[in-house]
């Protein structure tokens, strides 16, 4: 019984795995895409930068990279405290 | 971590400065080629661990020093938050610098260019910073780590004096 319940809950799964799969959009066009236009066309007059991916990292998105910094920085200290005691 | 035989000891002599020169060079060009801070310091601390694993980990302990890693890289992130700061004058993280005339503030032309140092405002000083930050902490987790790793290994097999 629980074989069968498992069995028919994985071809619904797998149906709709399948299905969406089918329907998805072809790649490279996007529904909405005038946030990409905006950076592709003024990224390099705006800001002054030829890499296009550094400047939205760094400047649009710099609350981003901040999160990452930060991140960094906690798993260090976290893994400092964790082999303090061993390193020595 | 016992040093390994005299060829592997030798490659690395020869390559381990081009590899931190490399790494350097991804961090400095952050705003013209591909690359940035974050893959630029992971070039360099790999560089360390290419030291640490050829020259075993009591020799390389004398040549890097946990306590200057760990000062680095504190200065690294303030120096990221410090010039997201330096821009509040408008808003947090603006550019202050770029299209400016002064540091870093040449125009650039649209489209297909040779690519110029002078460009991009805080861009170039934003990946210096998260650089710094980023091999440091990468070299203080492959040391610490090594430290741990010979503890571990004297305590399985203590007869055992590698």
């Amino acid at each position: 019984m629980k074989k069968i319940i498992f069995g028919i809950a994985f071809i619904v799964l797998f149906a709709f795995l399948v299905i969406s799969a089918i329907n998805m959009r072809p790649f490279g066009n996007p529904i909405f895409s005038e946030m990409d236009d905006y950076f592709i066309e003024n990224a390099q007059s705006e800001i002054g930068a030829n890499n296009v991916v550094t400047s939205i990292v760094f400047d649009y998105r710099g609350f981003d990279t901040l999160g990452e910094g930060t991140v960094l920085f906690t798993t260090i200290v976290g893994i400092v405290a964790l082999f303090r005691r061993l390193s020595k | 971590m016992k040093e390994m035989s005299k060829i592997v000891r030798n490659v690395t002599n020869l390559v381990y400065g081009f590899a931190i020169i490399f790494g350097f060079y991804i961090i400095v060009h952050g705003h013209l080629t591909p690359g940035g801070g974050f893959q630029g310091g992971a070039v360099v601390a790999s560089a360390f661990a290419l030291l640490l694993i050829s020259y075993g980990q009591l020799k390389v302990k004398q040549i890097l020093n946990i306590n200057i890693f760990s000062l680095l890289e504190s200065c690294g992130l303030t120096m990221f938050i410090t010039l997201a700061f330096l821009g509040l004058g408008v808003t947090f993280f603006y550019n202050f610098l770029a299209n400016s005339g002064s540091w870093f503030g040449n125009m650039v032309i649209p489209g297909i260019n040779p690519g110029d140092m002078n460009t991009a405002g805080v861009l170039p000083l934003m990946n210096i910073a998260v650089g710094l930050e980023v091999f440091s902490g990468l070299g203080i987790i492959v040391l610490i780590m090594s430290g741990g790793a010979e503890y571990t290994k004297k305590k399985e097999n203590p007869e055992d004096d590698r």
